[in-house]
């Protein structure tokens, strides 16, 4: 299993500004004085060995959007935040089609940050397609027409080429997608949302986002144990401190890395995988939290070892 | 889990002993918030036996901070250990209680009759 995160921001695109690039640019160029730069491969060493991710790169700034190859016939997709404009074009660039032109999208809920890259999802317009979106509300095609229509946006729903299903799924029940094995689980957050389960070949990703733990203990009845067990990659909302999230902004809906890490304990995960950044975190501060995360990681000595990353836009994982 | 306390002053202190996670933190959070309530100036917790800290314990700090502060009671924590210290900072707690290296800062900023109590013994 292939999985490419396109958009891993949280509530609102944050692009990076002039400032924060010049800011990088200087600094690299501060850190590479006395290095011998000169061949392009010599640069690709520096930049790879002496400056750090947050320093070289960017976790980049666009909403929800991730897409699961499990190396089926068709397209499956987790939310189309902003960052689905770019996977749209990917699959347009390629000259030899990859799979049929059927797009499977999971919404996780219709809220705006993971519906809003649609109306720029060049597949949709053309003639041919199928996009299947499937998904536990009623309220997905009501949010979707809504966005394509006057006076938000110029091109009406039913202006779209590509021919659109919405396919209602039930939590718990087992799906067969595009070759792969795919459970949906209600989660805690306002107009509820739904986490989702992928599994082929022995290999399981879950993609739980927009989700709020609460509970008394982290034990077998707590049933994200069960729905995140002996998961290969868990990609996991945790977009606030654990004090934001329980304090000022309990009930908004999201998690945490501490959270994350005790329930990816618990569950035997092997992969957690920090998603949904608050769009106030710069690059340097998710690498902080990052940091954070592989450190209480450690501290906790709880069950196997956890690997942990931060999802960033054009990341890969192969499973 | 064992809970010592001791009275100096106004202000009262609790000493709890070992790791503060599911098995412990409601008897933990129990206390706490009987402390909190008992009509003291301040409630300082000695941080110094507890070797770990999970969601659930702080939790319960969170639940008694909340407390605390509609009863205009001062709540702090002294004496953590390593472990525990990077926990508070990891999951920003130290935003959500003053923080004393030791139970001798806190007490001093608790009052001074706090002390003098403290001090005599
Ligand atoms: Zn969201
Ligand atoms: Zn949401």
């Amino acid at each position: 299993m292939l999985v490419r995160f396109w958009g891993t921001r949280g509530s609102l695109a944050a692009p990076m500004t002039v400032q924060t690039s010049r800011k990088k640019i200087r600094n690299a160029l501060r850190k590479s004085i006395g290095h011998d730069l000169g061949s392009d491969e010599k640069i690709e060493r520096f930049i790879d060995t002496e400056l750090s991710f947050a320093e070289s790169g960017t976790y980049g700034g666009n909403t929800s959007c991730v897409e699961i190859d499990g190396g089926g016939d068709e397209y499956v997709v987790c939310d189309l935040g902003t960052g689905c404009r770019e996977y749209g074009n990917a699959i347009m660039s390629k000259s030899v089609p990859q799979k049929a032109p059927v797009f499977n999208v999971f919404q996780s809920h219709p809220h705006w940050d993971h519906i809003c890259g649609f109306p720029f999802f060049v597949p949709a317009y053309i003639p041919g397609n199928k996009i299947k979106i499937h998904g536990c509300h009623d309220t997905l095609e009501e949010a979707y027409r809504m966005q394509n229509s006057a006076p938000g946006f110029p091109v009406d729903f039913d202006m779209l080429g590509a021919d659109i299903e919405f396919v209602k799924l039930e939590p718990g029940k087992e799906y067969a997608v595009a070759g792969m094995k795919v459970t949906a689980m209600e989660q805690y957050h306002s107009g509820d949302s739904y986490g989702y389960c992928f599994e082929k070949d022995g290999k399981k990703v879950v993609y739980s986002t927009d989700s709020e733990h609460k509970f008394e203990s982290i034990d077998e009845s707590y049933g994200f144990v069960d729905f995140f067990r002996n998961a290969d990659l868990l990609i996991f909302d945790a977009m606030y401190s654990l004090a934001d999230a329980i304090s000022l902004k309990e009930d908004w809906g999201h998690s945490s890395n501490i959270i994350g890490v005790e329930l990816a304990h618990r569950a035997s995960v092997k992969q957690l995988c920090l998603f949904h950044h608050d769009p106030n975190s710069d690059d340097a501060t998710i690498s902080r939290i990052l940091a954070e995360t592989i450190r209480f990681e450690e501290l906790s000595e709880e069950g196997d070892a956890l690997k942990v990353c931060a999802a960033y836009d054009g990341q890969e994982i192969k499973l | 889990m064992i809970i010592d306390e001791a009275n100096y002053g106004s202000t009262l202190v609790l000493y709890p002993d070992g790791r503060l996670d599911q098995d412990t933190a409601d008897a933990f959070q129990e206390r706490l918030l009987q402390a909190v309530s008992a009509g003291k100036e301040a409630v300082i917790v000695d941080f110094s036996k507890i070797p770990y800290i999970s969601s659930v314990g702080l939790r319960a700090i969170m639940i008694a901070a909340k407390q605390s502060k509609s009863d205009g009671v001062s709540l702090s924590v002294a004496a953590l250990t390593p472990t525990v210290n990077e926990i508070f900072e990891i999951s920003r707690f130290n935003y959500v209680v003053t923080i004393f290296e030791s139970l001798r800062d806190a007490i001093t900023a608790a009052s001074d009759d706090a002390l003098n109590a403290f001090e005599a013994g």
